[in-house]
């Protein structure tokens, strides 16, 4: 045992020990995870919030000093993008004129034409500062940041921003800074409207940035009642100089004196700005999440045969996240602060730590036999798996370090996040999601078992009565051939995945809600947003109509605007947030404002006071919070300065004052500013206008809701045609409870697949046969029936009455008085010397109408009927009724008998098969097998008669009686033909015609192009059966299963053998050993693969060329009731009513279906990907790339309880299936033209 | 800087590019009149349900090539710190017209060629056929041009030399088999020579050019985008290839 093997099964052991701990005490361990999540997890609270809004550190103005680059360790407060120097300085001047006293006979106008004139002067003052002391002379020039030229795409900002020279920015750059445009302007709001961008815009404006307040405080409008302009000039400095600016303050406070002015200056603020996502870097992002949904999407799908698909589903994602999460807080906790952008990392890693475990368990768990119980499931399921996660664990770990060690920090840094993640992904797989798992199947199990309970208790006779009942959601037939789907206890699966989804739209109608959701927020956004919408009205509303009156009318600022995260404590920050309301003010705005509200009418003009008060408050003293935090970032980005990661310094704001004589304030009028109209009109036009804004933005965004619900509409119509909860046109007739639809209430289109049923047999087939053109079927009456396949016309009866009394006394009469005793009896008393001819009956009832018959193909292996029809019963009446009991009691009494007939219909109390069975017994000897090839039916009897019949002719033309045992199966290749017989042997015979050679027809098969013509069996022909060889003990027991296909003969016997046989010189080549129980099914093709299916429920895969096991795979608890092949898989069905689709090459199971009680007992494949099995009365077609039930088709009304238990797929894509008494054969029109 | 650093863009995108714009218009004139020949050949036979299929494939490989080209193109485009949406819209499209469409040919092309190569050769392709193992191939192909992007490396070579290791770690993980190796090393090779031309021609021009006039890491980029797309391909071909069922529901 070497280390390695060592290592694995301690592994495996422990893991098996592990799953049963987990399905043990599951809920424990569900807490004990999900308080280590939350554990691990708690160190991300101290993280930042992940977001864009600028940080903000405050330090004192006198003992500033430019940080330097080096961290210091000692300021614990220092932030640590508090390093090197900012971008810029930002000093603002903020500047509050008003005209005073007011006096009537100005117009509105002049409040703020003459306060903004005033600007130019300050601007004047400002550049032209000089401060000169012992150092030098310094100037504004020397110390500004100098611009070079505006960003290029913004010609439109290019009259008004400052190109080149000192940033300095004021509401004089309207005017080019120029006095002379100033004066010339007559009407100063259009200039200043004309820059503003249309529609919702949610950065900086132009106005905001000249103005240096927003809009709304700046009180350049007509309709300003406190006649106080207030606009900030804007000096961006590239260096601190604080004796210049200690100067230049002293200079304007002197020449401006703000009288009760009481701003504390002694604070400088830094803001970081972190970097902002734009569209560009937006788009490769969604496209990577798009794809780590489509990933998680496509992997989780796969999860199949859990009782909670979706809550598994989502129990694998959590344990992704979660580990994620998890990876994330421990490398917090370490120390190892993360630097990558975690949203643009955060898909690789999943993608890195992959859902693939997760399936892989689920996948091993599920595939445990059920019957075992939930703990051992678990444990064994993970136990299988163990090797493969750890060494998949082992490898990823190894890649990951490797990735460690190219020593780039941000790979680095990846990586260790990577394997932190990895480990606690492994942790929450081991705990969280096994667990998870095992709650999944222990429900499972329960509501399994219920369900099953009735079929494993496999008492026959009593059940039949219940079970019927149980079964009953009785599938509404509303007529014979309407195709509808099956009930929905097990359709739910099986729908295509969109209309799956459509439907749970639907259903939910998930899609209008969300609609009109967005809708209603949508609205509420833009009439909240919209700048002369009601936020703004609320605010003038609140501001007018408190008593406590609202100093600076602006109450609503600070909350509005972004809350930034304050850093370092501010003792000044936190008074400001209380400012002693100066007292006198007060009272002052209040009657202003109480005159305003009361007078608003007709006499606007004498209500306002004689002079107005300009007053400071604690919300001037930092203005520019009042800003969109874009403020700063957009200037700076007009001059391509990025201030991404990087921070600026905002200085105490100067405050300067200003009051205008009224004669100043008429003096700087311009001529056409008298001509507007009295502002006791615009008074009511602005209410009314803001107003008319509020209802336009309302009245829009209801149509676009309605547009959008409308379309909404239309889009759902388009989608779900059908409509749901109500009958549509074409269902308007039946009742609601009879319609064939699903859970939802959505019938499917009925399309136009028919059986058509081949009536004439009285009794239930016993055996089919084909070989593509004729169809050739045995009733318990043991009449054979030769049918086209084409037409569904029945060509030929072969009575059984006449040979079956002709058996007991050479011939019958009816058949010597048809046959001549004096031909037939001789030719088939020496059969054993073989050839005597046969003289051509001249019989006028059956007409030699088709002669030309095509004869066998090699190449198709139909020989369905050669199997014991046993094996093809419907457990619902025999729990456990398969072959193998039937073929042992066989065994045992060696002489057939009527109980022990192999039909489920003998052991049911019908009148019709107890008349059958008697036919049989009276009989002495019924059709075991049946085999069509050509124009010959060869026909294998319990007595151990072997026959050939002319099909079309219904003509005896060779019997052989050389053994004794029932013939239980027949193969018929070439001109052999193999018998199987009960006692073990296997007789192989030649079917030889003496014809002369140019009688020999050679016809091509309609629709067969690539099968070859053969020849075909003409009446003429003289045919003898000749024994060659006789295999006696080809088994110890009796042989269940015969195949013959590629010049092999395969046979599968209740000795748990298989043996392989060249057909040509009888010589056996293998026995194949492997099974641990009877050999139930076996197939094998034209490309020599072969699989068998036992007793145990295990399926073989076996190389025919070596005799080796290909591949060893348990999938059904029970016998392995039929096998079929495609090239790329191997569809199995059991006892257990499941259908299994494994993978050819590797052996793994690619999914499985549950069918109902009973129906899964043949399959036929018609192409690729289109699977065929017989249900209750009907069959149904399968998709075989996904596991969707593609249509069901019943097969006549008076199918309750008759089951499919043949089923032959023809080369035309027909189907044949018997029903009861009756045989159906069903065209599948559309695989034609796929069978290239 | 920022038209140099337009013209700058690396191609992410794994095909070839047209050069010069003399050229490009008689080549696409070409190749207009053959993709009209094919479409009429198509639409001839259009019953003929192989050939919709082939068509079909292609059509899905190609907008999957353009519009990785697209968003990958956009991923080197180095970016402004953008103020106005129109203005992003216009740096999304100002880069030339013509790579989508380029990439996007390229992509259908290797993408059908992968299919039929495994056909050719008889070995079919079997390992981890399934969407999740594609849509992971793509998300690490996004990986592998996010981290040629964004990572900063001492030199060239280490950048070059670990992109290598993990393109050749997506070929492992995701495809594994022969025929698809050589099949992402003639790609990269030749689409790697295709952009030497286009440089040498003038077409555009990358910031610091190491191997001769290219970047070092184009062929690993070159080499992953062909993997990636041939998984697409091979998934698409093995999807499509089975027969549509008109009995299906609805």
């Amino acid at each position: 045992m070497t280390l390695r093997e060592r290592l694995r099964e301690k592994i495996s052991a422990a893991f098996y020990r592990h799953g049963l701990l987990c399905a043990s005490y599951p809920v424990p361990i569900i807490l004990f995870t999900s308080a280590s999540i939350l554990t691990c997890c708690y160190p991300l609270l101290r993280l930042p919030l992940p977001g864009t809004g600028p940080v903000e550190f405050t330090t004192g103005v006198r003992d500033y000093s430019v940080p330097s680059h080096e961290p210091q360790g000692d300021l614990g407060e220092r932030p640590d993008w508090y390093r090197g120097p900012p971008v810029a300085y930002i000093q603002q001047v903020l500047v509050k004129a008003s005209v005073s006293p007011w006096d009537s006979s100005l117009v509105p106008v002049d409040v703020f034409r003459s306060p903004l004139g005033r600007a130019f002067s300050l601007l004047e003052e400002i550049r032209n500062h000089v401060h000169s002391d012992g150092s030098g002379v310094r100037s504004l020039e020397t110390l500004c940041l100098q611009v070079t030229d505006l960003f290029p795409g913004l010609r439109r900002m290019q009259s008004v921003l400052p190109e080149h020279g000192c940033l300095l920015v004021s509401p004089g750059n309207y005017w080019q800074n120029q006095r002379e445009l100033f004066d010339l302007d007559p009407d100063l709001l259009k200039t200043i409207q004309k820059h503003e961008p249309k529609g919702l815009h949610t950065s900086a404006t132009l106005r905001d940035l000249l103005f240096g307040v927003p809009g709304k405080y700046t009180g350049v409008s007509h309709y300003n009642r406190k006649r106080v302009v207030t606009y900030t000039i804007t000096v961006v400095l590239s260096s601190y100089d604080a004796r210049f600016l200690g100067s230049l303050r002293g200079r304007l406070k002197q020449l401006h004196p703000s009288a009760n002015c009481s701003l504390r200056d002694d604070h400088m603020v830094h803001v970081h700005f972190k970097e902002e996502i734009g569209i560009a870097e937006l788009i490769p992002l969604v496209t990577t999440y798009i794809i780590l949904f489509a990933y998680i999407y496509f992997s989780t799908r796969k999860i199949d045969m859990v009782k909670s698909k979706w809550g598994l589903a989502l129990a694998a994602v959590v344990t992704v996240l979660s580990s994620l999460l998890m990876s994330v807080g421990l490398c917090t906790l370490f120390g190892l602060t993360p630097t990558l952008n975690g949203g643009e990392i955060f898909p690789y890693l999943v993608v890195v730590i992959g859902l693939e475990n997760v399936l892989v368990l689920t996948k091993s768990v599920v595939s445990t036999p059920v019957d075992l119980e939930v703990k051992l499931r678990i444990a064994q399921g993970l136990s299988n798996e163990s090797w493969s996660i750890m060494k998949n664990m082992a490898t990823e770990l190894c890649i990951i370090l490797i990735g460690y060690f190219t020593l780039v920090p941000a790979i680095q840094e990846f990586c260790l996040f990577a394997v932190v993640g990895l480990v606690s992904d492994f942790f929450l797989q081991m705990f969280f999601f096994t667990t998870v798992l095992s709650i999944d199947i222990r429900r499972m199990e329960l509501a399994d078992l219920n369900r099953r309970l009735p079929a494993e208790a496999g008492l026959p006779p009593p059940k039949p009565g219940p079970l019927r009942i149980r079964e009953v959601p009785p599938p509404p037939r509303p007529s014979p051939h309407t195709i509808t789907l099956q009930t929905p206890a097990f359709r739910n699966l099986r729908l295509p995945k969109r209309l799956r989804v459509v439907y749970f739209l639907a259903r939910t109608r998930l899609a209008q809600r969300i609609i009109m959701v967005g809708t209603v927020i949508w609205i509420g956004i833009l009439v909240y947003t919209d700048p002369a919408g009601i936020r703004t009205y609320l605010a003038a509303q609140v501001s007018e109509q408190s008593p406590l009156g609202d100093p600076g009318g602006g109450g609503l600022a600070p909350h509005l605007g972004v809350a930034p995260v304050f850093r370092g404590g501010d003792p000044t920050s936190a008074l400001s947030i209380h400012p002693p309301p100066d007292p006198t003010p007060v009272p002052e705005n209040q009657s202003q404002g109480h005159h305003g509200a009361a007078q608003a009418g007709p006499l606007p003009q004498a209500s306002p006071p004689a002079v107005p008060q300009i007053t400071w408050g604690a919300e001037d003293e930092e203005g520019w919070r009042r800003l969109s935090f874009r403020h700063w970032p957009s200037l700076f980005s007009y001059y391509n300065i990025t201030l991404a990661k990087r921070y600026i310094s905002i200085l105490p704001v100067i405050p300067v004052t200003v009051h205008l004589s009224p004669q100043e304030a008429i003096e700087t009028r311009h001529p056409q500013d008298t001509r507007h109209p009295p502002p006791s009109i615009p008074k009511v036009s602005a209410d009314l206008q803001t107003d008319l804004t509020l209802y336009k933005v309302a009245a829009l965004g209801l149509a676009a809701g309605v547009l959008l619900v409308l379309l909404l509409f239309c889009l759902y119509r388009v989608l779900c045609p059908r409509n749901y909860g109500q009958n549509g046109v074409a269902h308007g007739r039946r009742r609601r409870g009879d319609l064939p639809c699903d859970d939802y209430g959505y019938s499917p289109p009925v399309s136009e697949i028919s059986p058509l049923l081949l009536r004439g047999h009285s009794m239930d087939i016993e055996c089919l046969a084909s070989d593509g053109m004729l169809l050739a079927s045995c009733c318990l009456a043991g009449q054979i029936r030769v049918w086209d396949t084409q037409t569904g016309d029945c060509l030929t009866v072969i009575p059984n009455e006449g040979p079956m009394c002709g058996w007991d006394g050479g011939y019958g009469a009816a058949e010597s008085g048809l046959l001549g005793p004096e031909t037939l009896g001789p030719a088939c008393e020496e059969e054993g010397g073989g050839g005597y001819p046969l003289r051509r009956r001249t019989a006028p009832t059956w007409p030699t109408l088709f002669n030309d018959q095509p004869d066998l193909t090699p190449l198709i292996d139909t020989n369905f009927a050669s199997q014991p029809p046993s094996h093809l019963c419907t457990p619902p009446r025999h729990g456990f009724d398969f072959g193998g009991l039937v073929e042992r009691a066989y065994m045992e009494h060696e002489a057939p008998s009527p109980s022990a007939y192999p039909s489920p219909s003998s052991a049911s109390s019908s009148p019709a098969s107890a008349a059958g069975t008697q036919a049989a017994a009276d009989g002495e000897s019924s059709v075991w097998a049946l085999e069509l090839r050509g124009n010959l039916i060869a026909a294998g009897r319990s007595s151990g008669k072997l026959e050939l019949w002319d099909a079309v002719e219904g003509s005896l033309r060779c019997v052989n009686e050389d053994g004794g045992s029932g013939i239980t199966a027949l193969a018929f290749l070439n001109n052999r033909i193999v018998a199987a017989r009960l006692n073990g042997s296997l007789d192989f015979f030649t079917v030889e015609i003496n014809k002369p050679l140019g009688l020999l027809q050679y016809r091509g098969a309609p629709g067969r192009g690539s099968v070859p013509p053969s020849p075909c069996y003409s009446s003429e022909d003289v045919i003898s059966c000749q024994l060659t060889r006789s295999v006696q003990c080809a088994h110890q027991k009796p042989i269940t299963v015969l195949r013959a296909a590629a010049g092999r003969v395969v046979t599968g016997s209740q000795d748990h053998t298989v043996r392989v046989y060249r057909l040509e010189d009888s010589c056996c080549l293998f026995t194949l050993q492997g099974h641990s129980g009877g050999i139930t099914a076996i197939y094998i093709d034209q490309t020599m693969v072969l699989a068998s299916g036992g007793q145990d429920g295990a399926i073989c895969l076996w190389d025919v060329l070596t005799g080796s096991r290909v591949s060893h795979v348990y999938g059904h608890r029970g016998d392995v009731t039929s096998l079929v092949c495609t090239i790329s898989c191997v569809i199995s069905s059991g006892l257990d009513d499941l259908i299994c689709i494994w993978d050819r090459s590797t052996g793994i199971k690619l999914y499985s279906i549950q069918q109902e009680v009973g129906c899964g007992a043949s399959l036929g494949v018609i192409s690729e990907s289109l699977l065929v099995t017989g249900g209750q009365g009907c069959v149904s077609f399968w998709d075989l790339n996904f596991g969707d039930l593609l249509q069901t088709v019943y097969l006549g009304q008076s199918s309750d309880g008759q089951g499919v238990r043949q089923l032959l797929v023809l080369d035309n894509a027909a189907i044949i299936c018997d029903f009861g008494s009756e045989l159906s054969l069903v065209y599948v029109p559309s695989v034609l033209e796929k069978l290239d | 800087m920022p038209r140099l650093e337009e013209h700058c863009w690396s191609c992410s995108c794994e095909t070839k590019h047209s050069s010069g714009a003399n050229w490009l218009a008689s080549k696409a004139e070409e190749m207009m009149s053959i993709i009209t020949s094919v479409l009429r050949n198509a639409y001839g036979s259009l019953h003929d349900v192989r050939a919709a299929n082939l068509i079909r494939r292609g059509l899905v490989l190609f907008t999957v090539g353009a519009f990785l080209a697209l968003v990958l193109n956009l991923l080197q485009i180095q970016r402004h710190v953008t103020l106005f949406p129109e203005e992003v819209m216009t740096t999304l499209f100002s880069s030339a017209w013509w790579i989508p469409p380029c990439c996007g040919t390229g992509a259908a092309v290797v993408g059908l060629l992968y299919p039929c190569l495994d056909s050719h050769l008889g070995e079919p392709h079997k390992f981890k056929r399934e969407w999740a193992s594609v849509m992971r191939c793509i998300a690490v192909f996004v990986g592998i041009n996010h981290a040629s992007v964004k990572l900063d490396f001492d030199n060239n070579v280490q950048l070059s030399l670990t992109l290598a290791a993990l393109s050749l770690g997506l070929w492992w993980t995701f495809d594994r088999s022969r025929s698809g190796f050589g099949l992402g090393i003639t790609t990269a090779v030749l689409a790697t020579v295709f952009t030497q031309l286009l440089v040498y021609n003038g077409v555009y021009q990358y910031t610091s050019p190491d191997f001769l006039y290219v970047r070092s890491w184009l062929p690993c980029i070159f080499f992953s985008g062909g993997v990636t797309v041939g998984n697409i391909g091979r998934q698409l071909a093995m999807v499509m290839s089975k027969p549509h069922l008109i009995l299906s529901v609805k």
